[in-house]
Order: structure tokens, then sequence, then C-alpha cells
């Protein structure tokens, strides 16, 4: 179906393509409307195309908690510092972990004083280590969404058949739909539609949104991370908002289907089961996690390496949680580029490219003017 | 009586120890016969020079006749792997330097390589290195007219280490500098950006998959001296090295008090980097290239440049990728394919595993 020749990448950032949707946003829309991205990859690809630049002042985009690496809580990540530490500990983890700080350090500095931290790009990777290195104790940090638990869950399969005892995963999985709940529930709340994340879908489909959509009322439009699979997304999502409707559609069709990938989510309940889980910022939001079914206790790292009573506090000042439910913008805050900033984060919308707040300082510097718009 | 090796010669006997011919070991870097052994049959072999043959702790030598004055660069190798599609940490070290020494539009002549070996390395790649810098300074016109070597414990380096000084002469009346940039000035680039960086990435076989892609580590001293004879009223050479086009830009913005605009669609990456870098989650503008020329200039020499550049192999895919203004000063700011606006920050810390 999709011509051999077709270029993904340049048609979907084409200037007069791009033009004619915000034109036929423009048109449609009649009044302000506050639409939540949920997916970091969505905030990173709006804020990297400058496409709030272009949209008309009545769309308002707020950031939603999808970016794993925001979203591990605080005390996750001192159980990991703690394993890192360990003297016959190999710990690999997805790269942008070893920039998140901690209470007190994180995984670059605890390389530097000689912890063996590595940075894979997959768990199956962790699993190989595992297998060159049977003397040492090999453990991945199994942060992400839907997307990348297929793959964790892979690992702890792969690790089990090739009888692997020194495989072991610290998770910190979370899934989206119970967060769309709880920000939806939240009697503070201020979304009116989502944009829901393609990635996640192409996994888990999006048939579990139907009833989030009829439910609160909202429409819910899965698009791609593509400038024109964004602009797409929120001209049907506003569509649906002038005309009073509140369905699930599907703008990101050339990957996401209703069932989404079977096999993939076989391998989720194989391994995983839901269960109550911390977010950072947020905090507990129940069923919202995967953690190891009890028949892969062996592969869990807290219990191996008994790091359950470290429990952290987050700061004070910080606002993540509001930030994250759309509540509050980063620059609201009265830490946010003064007391928090990318060098030294407070919270987690801080720490990673794609959250908010870190967004809203690389790109809060220069004013309209400046910008030469 | 078991046959044994040994001479047959009457009465006790020392057992002969062995020559460490293949492996480099401690002793090669004692200072004693095993050290001249390496010095004669491997560097001397190759860097095949009357400085070098000359056997001294220093090189004597004259600065060339006429005004000018001395650039001086050094810069430290290292690099995993040792050897990748494209070149190999030899040519590596010879190429940094000359290039770093030539950004003042110098021409590079000297070169002296210290080499920090570990243990258990074989001495054929210390010599496949060694050929391969004589190579990358024939092609730049350099000679390495002094060097050191020192061994350190297996574990305590990483195959090869080198450290490379340099010696140019610049007769050039124009100060080509970081700091001189200045509104109304083109940003050309001499070519794709981000292919060193991925091509180490693929040797190490961290992309998962296989790609042609071809590290861009070159010397650019002639396609310098070619820009210089077409165009001496030059602001900025700048190689993009670590940190990449866009931290390497924002360095000159802050060092020039200026603002840069580039234009995404005129910047040229192969697509096969750009598709690595998009499964992956990089951007090439921030990944390191080797050989690769950034040149500000006044706007009016921006197509003799750009022509000049096509005209060198090096500059094939060279292209006018931006432009220096007065508005915000320190900042490089991208106009999307789109026609929006973003800023192309600094990279923070580490992007990559060392690449570098």
């Amino acid at each position: 179906m999709i011509h051999q020749n077709f270029d993904f990448s340049r048609s979907f950032r084409n200037p007069q393509l791009v033009q004619g949707v915000v034109a036929e946003i423009k048109k449609t829309i009649s009044r302000p409307w506050t639409l939540m991205e949920i997916c970091g990859g969505q905030t990173h690809a709006i804020m990297q195309y400058g496409l709030d630049q272009i949209l008309p002042a009545e769309v308002e985009l707020v950031h939603g908690p999808g970016c794993p690496v925001c979203v591990t809580p605080l005390d996750q990540i001192d159980r990991a510092h703690a394993i890192a530490q360990l003297p016959n500990v190999i710990f690999c983890s997805f790269g942008d972990m070893l920039r998140v700080p901690g209470s007190t350090t994180d995984l670059f500095m605890l390389r530097a004083q000689g912890a063996q931290v590595r940075i894979v790009y997959s768990p199956l990777d962790a699993v190989k280590i595992a297998q060159e290195n049977p003397d040492k104790d090999v453990v991945f940090f199994a942060i992400g969404f839907e997307t990348t638990v297929p793959v964790n869950a892979a690992s702890v399969l792969q690790a089990k058949a090739l009888g692997l005892k020194n495989y072991s995963i610290l998770v910190s999985q979370v899934t989206v739909p119970p967060a769309m709940h709880a920000i939806l529930g939240s009697p503070a709340n201020r979304v009116q539609a989502f944009l829901a994340a393609g990635h996640v879908c192409a996994v888990m489909g999006f048939w579990q949104y139907h009833t989030i959509a009829s439910q609160y009322k909202v429409p819910i439009v899965i698009t791609g991370f593509e400038p024109l699979d964004l602009l797409q997304g929120i001209l049907k999502t506003i569509q649906q908002l002038e005309g009073g409707k509140f369905i699930v559609e599907n703008a990101y069709s050339r990957i996401v289907s209703e069932q989404g990938n079977i096999t993939a989510q076989q391998m989720i309940s194989q391994v995983f089961e839901p269960c109550d889980r911390n977010w950072r910022g947020i905090g507990l939001i129940p069923m919202s996690g995967l953690g190891l079914k009890s028949e892969f206790a062996q592969y869990n790292a807290e219990n191996r390496f008994q790091v359950d009573h470290i429990q952290t506090q987050e700061p004070e000042i910080c606002i993540a949680g509001e930030i994250l439910q759309g509540l509050s913008k980063p620059h609201q805050c009265l830490a946010f580029g003064t007391l928090c900033t990318p060098d030294h984060p407070l919270g987690a919308p801080m720490v990673s490219s794609e959250g908010a707040c870190a967004a809203y300082y690389r790109f809060g510097g220069l004013n309209a003017e400046e910008l030469g718009k | 009586m078991a046959e044994t090796n040994f001479p047959s010669v009457n009465g006790p006997i020392c057992p002969i120890p062995l020559v460490h011919a293949d492996t480099i070991v401690m002793g090669h870097g004692s200072g004693g016969k095993m050290t001249n052994d390496l010095i004669r049959l491997v560097f001397q072999k190759h860097f095949n020079n009357s400085y070098l043959a000359a056997g001294n702790d220093f090189a004597l030598t004259q600065v060339p006749a006429g005004d000018g004055r001395l650039s001086i660069s050094t810069d430290a190798h290292i690099v995993s792997p040792l050897f990748f599609p494209g070149g190999d940490i030899g040519k590596l070290a010879v190429c940094g330097t000359v290039n770093d020494m030539s950004m003042s539009g110098a021409k590079p002549l000297y070169l002296t390589a210290s080499f920090i070996l570990e243990e258990g390395l074989a001495i054929a790649d210390l010599e496949k290195v060694v050929i391969s810098m004589q190579t990358a300074a024939d092609e730049a016109g350099v000679t390495i007219i002094a060097g050191d070597t020192k061994v350190v414990e297996k574990g305590k380096g990483d195959g090869i280490f080198i450290s490379t000084s340099g010696v140019g002469w610049n007769t050039s009346e124009h100060n080509i500098a970081g700091n001189m940039a200045k509104p109304g000035d083109a940003v050309l680039i001499s070519g794709t950006l981000g292919d060193h960086g991925i091509a180490i990435l693929a040797a190490r076989g961290d992309l998962g998959f296989e790609t042609n892609i071809q590290s861009d580590v070159a010397p650019l001293n002639e396609l310098i001296s070619d820009i210089l004879a077409e165009t001496p009223e030059i602001h900025v050479f700048r190689d993009p090295t670590r940190g990449g086009l866009a931290t390497t830009l924002n360095e000159i913005a802050l060092q020039s008090s200026i603002g840069i605009i580039v234009h995404e669609n005129h910047i040229p990456i192969n697509d096969t980097v750009r598709s690595a870098c998009e499964m992956l989650g990089f951007d090439p503008l921030y990944i390191a290239n080797e050989g690769k020329l950034i040149v500000i200039a006044p706007a009016e020499y921006q197509q003799v440049i750009l022509e000049t550049m096509k005209r060198h192999k090096y500059g094939q895919n060279a292209a006018v990728i931006g432009e220096v203004v007065d508005k915000h000063p320190g900042r490089v700011i991208m106009r999307t394919y789109i026609g929006t606006t973003s800023i192309l920050d600094v990279m923070s810390g580490e992007m990559l595993p060392r690449i570098c």
C-alpha cells in the first residue's frame, strides 16, 4: 500500500500540507479548548517543530505525564542507585536514566565512582551481558510505558529459557489508561480532550479508550509524532469538540489498530500483572503499574537485593504533580529557572529532554520578537 | 631423554627469555632495549624522517621565512573500537590536530605524537595505526618529528591512547577565529553531518543493524587553503567535532556575541544517518564529525566559497546553511522544515557512550 519511494520523514513535515491543516483548524475553532498530549514524545515533537507557534491562540496544549523517565518515582531511583553500588552487580539502563538524580546522586556519578553501570539499547542486551558474566548479578532498570514493557517481558522470558540465575529487573512500569482516569477524575481537571500516544496504542490498541471517552465525555484522538500527524490529530479533536462529539478516533492508522499487537500484549500478561504504582510528582495511581507475577519473583531485583525499605520524599517546593496533570505551567513554579534548572533539577519534568519544564526552560528564554516571528 | 628446545650444551643453563615481538608488555615502556626495538621496528620504520632518525629527545627546525605567526594545537585521542569504517585512531589523531591548527588559516607543518599503550595490545595493530598515521600525515603534508611511548597495565587503558601536538605557520593578514563572526555573514558547512558518530556506534554493534556509513575523518587543511586562495576574508573556520554542529555554532555565537539562524532544510544529512538517529532518538546536529568544516564569512563571498568547497573531495556536499544576525546574541535559532522556529541549544553532558 505504501509507495516504495515515499519519504516518510519529509512528507510528514511538508510545509504546504502543514499550513493547510493549520488553516483548517483556524476555520473550525470558535472558542478556546484545552487539549492534553499524553506522551513525552508528542511534547518533544511539538516543541522541536514549534507547532505551538502556528496554532491559533484558542488551542491550549497541556503536557501530559507520558514521559517514562519523568514519572519514575524518586524512591525507585534511589533503589536503583543502592543496587548499582553493590560490588558484584552490573547495572544496565537506558541512557536517559543515567542523568536522572535520586536524592543524593545519579548513575553517571556512581559509574565514575566505580560502579559497573552500562547503557543498553534493549533489555535483551542486558540478558546477553548476564550470559557473558555468569559470576555477576546483572540488573536491568525496567522503566517505561506499554511501549517498552513487551521487551522487558521478553528479556525475562529469555533469561528463563536460558536458565540464567543472575538476571533480574528493577521494575517501574506504568500504563496510560489509569493515568487518564486519574487526570479526568480530579476535581481540578481542565483537560477537555486527549491526543493519545501513537506508540502506546500500537502495542495496546485503543479498545480500552472507548469507555474513557464516553464516561468523561472527552474526545480522544490517537496521533503520531510528525508535525502533520500531530496537527491532523488536533484538527480531529477540535472538530469533535466544536461538534459536541466525544469518540475515539485513530489519526495514526498507518501504525495503530483497534486491537494493537496481540503477541506483545500476551507477552506482557504472561510476565506482568497490574499493581498500584507511585508516579513521580503525582503520587499513587491505583492499578497503574505492571509488576512481575509471583511465578517470576526470582527475576525481581527488589526482592533479590532487599531495597524495599528505601523510601524518599519529593522536594516540597516542586509542583511537578500539578504540571504533569496540566494544572499549572512550568513558569508558574517558584523554583523554575532559579532553584530548579536542567543542570540541577528538583522535579521530574525538568530532568528529561521530553519533560515539560525542561522544554520551557530551553524555549522560554527568547520572546517572539527575538525569534523573528 | 625427552627432547627439548634448549640448545645442546653441557651443564646447567638459564632459560632463554621470550622475545615479545607480537604483544605489548610492560617492558616496552621501560626505556630499555625493548623500547628501542619498538621505536626502531614500528615507529621509525613508518615515520621515516631525518628528525626521528637523529634519535634525539628533541627535533630542531627552522621557522619558515617571512612574516607569520605560529599556530599551535594539541589534542588527546581515545576511541573505541580502535578501527572503524573510514578510519582508525591513528588517522583520527593526525587529522584532529591538523584540523585544529588549520582553523586559524595556518598551514600545518609538524606534529608530535605520544602513545599510551595498554599491555596486551597486538603489535600488529599498533603498526597498522602507525602506518595509518603516516598516510594521513602524507596527505596533510605534515611531518611527525617527535614522539613518546608509555605502557600501562592491562585494564588501565583502552588499547591505544594517542596525544598529538602540532605546529603550523599562519601568514594570513586576517584574524580567523571563533570571536570574529559578524552580523551579515553567511554560515556554510562542507558536507553531511553526523557520519563519524554513527559510524562509531555501528562499529561497536550498538545500532543493532548494519549500515554502510563511513566515518568522515579527514585532514581539512587543503580544503581550507583552497578557500583562502579564493577568499582571504574569512571570519571563522571551525570543525564541528564533539557536540556536533549545534554545540559548535553555540560556541561561536557566544564567542562572537552574535546570533545565528540556520535553516533545517538546507542542512545536509545522509539518509542512513538520519534514519539511524530517528530510530535511536539522537539528533544528527549533536553528533560528532571529524572531517567537516564550518565557514563563516561575509555573505558576498558565500557563492565563491560554496563553489570552491564543492570542487574539493571533502566538500562535495557543501551547503550554505544559515546566517549571522545581530539579534539574540549567544543563541542559535533554527527555522524548521515547516516554517516555525526552534532553539538549537548546546548539548548538556554525555549524549552517547564515548565516541572520540
